[in-house]
């Protein structure tokens, strides 16, 4: 078995008094897609933000290649070798698409920068054809893979996606998905979060799911396709 | 008229300045530093001192003056605003009002109430040296105020230079922000602080570095100011201050361009009113321009309407 690359481990997360993680558990393999299915509310952006160092966990460990990065400031996580593609897409509207992507490669030199966006480019050729154009005139589908181009810049070993699929049609879900296949066999290990069960559970190595704050279930993605509860209660029976 | 509007787009020119230090600190940090106008008041004294005091040239006086805002403004952020980051817009407010009143009182408090006259820089030979320190002007810039000294008085020389030195800092500003990697992550912080954080960015940083350049900034408004209206006092950087902030306001809050403008009108409106109405202080149509910009146009003129998604 390939060794573990992000370890998370009694992990509790509070806002304010309400207790939204907690304790929970649960590993990614170097070279894994995996994912954390649920309801809203169920604590799955919480639990990526809190791994990117968006939020502070008030207990547990989070070790990303037997690193503790516990406590450590997110513009410090990226360094490490995460990058977290948020909900929401956020990418800097009023900057061009080339601007977002340097932006991505923050950390980086520009040599490396350089290299990194013709990788890029070929991966999304959308992108390269709107180099220059400000990224609020994008649409959805293009906002969307501008974000995971981004997150790529800073050439990523666990690349976190909140909700890629979130808000677009139907066709260009199936395309981001295909991205992410992509991405995962050309090294890159996936950590994903998503309300498409569906859609997450097919491409995904393992899942786990998650419930209030807490894991109540976990598999590969073809056992949670095919299990009773997970199919009453997100798949639609 | 002519007159009037040279002299406007010069005392506009200072505004200009003045305002872009509240127009980025706004962009970035999200807060209003009222605060801003008291920094130019240190840069003046600062500068005053250190030429009738120490016998500095300008051009040195003017370096010194701006390293001493620079540190002075991170300062400011560090220990006032900073353990504030998270708190109210309304206790960082606050916090800017008090810190603008200790400056006021600390400067009374080294420098008394008397008024110090600033020596008139511009008729000093070593004031080519002053801009072209000021932001490395290019030697066109110099050449063209070596050509005019001829035809120009001292005042109308030193409202060019204002002027020039307006111009330089624009450019250089704008450079700046669409060019460089820490310019643009300015404006990656500016848009979405978060999203700048997991790229990478450092946001506290990001902040301080805008304070830096605001108050460097400043002091060049400082010494601008004090060279045209040579009575140095404790309160000299309010009221450019306070009128900077309406041309801020004015311009569109957050836009550098804006800023640029904003001032340059307010200060054309306020000479003119002075020129046409002179029995009315002029200051009532600074204030009023503040007014009709917030019930027409709150977000100014070159402002971005925030579209805030559900």
């Amino acid at each position: 078995m390939s060794e573990t690359m992000l370890k998370v481990d009694d992990l509790n997360v509070y806002y304010g008094s309400i207790h939204a993680i907690k304790g929970i558990s649960f590993e990614v393999k170097s070279g894994e897609i995996v994912t954390l299915i649920g309801a809203n509310g169920a604590g799955k952006s919480t639990t990526l933000n809190t791994i990117g160092g968006l939020l502070k966990a008030k207990s547990g460990t989070i070790e990303f290649e037997g690193r503790n990065i516990g406590g450590t400031p997110a513009h410090k996580v990226v360094k490490e070798g995460m990058a977290l593609c948020p909900e929401g897409r956020r990418i800097f509207q009023q900057l061009t698409v080339k601007e977002n992507l340097e932006m991505g490669a923050f950390t980086r030199n520009k040599a490396e920068a350089d290299e990194t966006i013709e990788q890029v480019y070929e991966q999304f050729p959308r992108l390269k054809e709107r180099v220059k154009q400000v990224a609020g005139t994008l649409s959805g589908g293009e906002q969307q893979m501008l974000a995971m181009g981004r997150a790529l810049m800073s050439k990523p070993k666990l690349m976190m996606l909140d909700e890629p699929s979130m808000g677009l049609a139907p066709i260009l879900v199936d395309q981001i998905f295909d991205i992410i296949v992509k991405l995962n066999k050309a090294g890159t290990t996936i950590l994903l979060v998503e309300q498409n069960a569906q859609m997450a559970l097919s491409i995904a190595n393992r899942a786990y799911v998650l419930e209030t704050g807490k894991i109540v279930n976990h598999g590969t993605g073809e056992e949670l396709l095919h299990d009773d509860s997970v199919r009453q209660a997100y798949l639609g029976g | 008229m002519l007159t009037n509007l040279f002299n406007g787009i010069g005392l506009g020119s200072v505004y200009a300045i003045i305002a872009l230090g509240y127009t980025m600190v706004y962009g970035i940090a999200k807060m209003l530093n009222f605060a801003h106008g008291d920094v130019i008041m240190v840069g003046g004294y600062a500068s005053y001192c250190t030429m009738m005091y120490l016998g500095w040239p300008p051009a040195a006086a003017l370096l010194f003056s701006m390293a001493i805002c620079t540190v002075l403004g991170v300062l400011v952020e560090r220990l006032a605003y900073k353990p504030l980051r998270n708190a109210s817009n309304l206790a960082v407010l606050i916090t800017a009002i008090g810190v603008s009143y200790f400056l006021q009182n600390a400067a009374l408090l080294i420098w008394s109430s008397n008024p110090k006259v600033f020596p008139n820089i511009f008729n000093m030979p070593f004031f080519q040296g002053v801009t072209a320190s000021a932001a490395s002007v290019s030697a066109d810039a110099a050449a063209a105020d070596t050509a005019s000294s001829g035809v120009f008085s001292v005042k109308q020389r030193g409202t060019l230079i204002t002027i020039v030195v307006n111009l330089i800092i624009m450019a250089g500003l704008t450079l700046f922000t669409s060019k460089t990697k820490m310019g643009k992550a300015m404006r990656a912080v500016s848009e979405d602080r978060g999203a700048a954080t997991l790229m990478g960015i450092n946001v506290n940083r990001t902040i301080s570095m805008t304070f830096a350049i605001g108050s460097g900034l400043a002091a060049i408004a400082g010494v601008l100011l004090c060279a045209t209206y040579p009575n140095l006092v404790p309160t000299t950087g309010s009221m450019p201050g306070i009128k900077a902030f309406v041309a801020a306001v004015f311009g569109g809050i957050g836009s550098i361009p804006g800023a640029m403008i904003g001032g340059i009108l307010l200060g054309v409106i306020e000479i003119t009113a002075r020129a046409l109405v002179p029995t009315v202080p002029s200051d009532i149509f600074v204030f009023a321009v503040l007014i009709i910009v917030l019930l027409v146009k709150p977000s100014g003129l070159f402002g971005k309407t925030v579209r805030e998604k559900v």
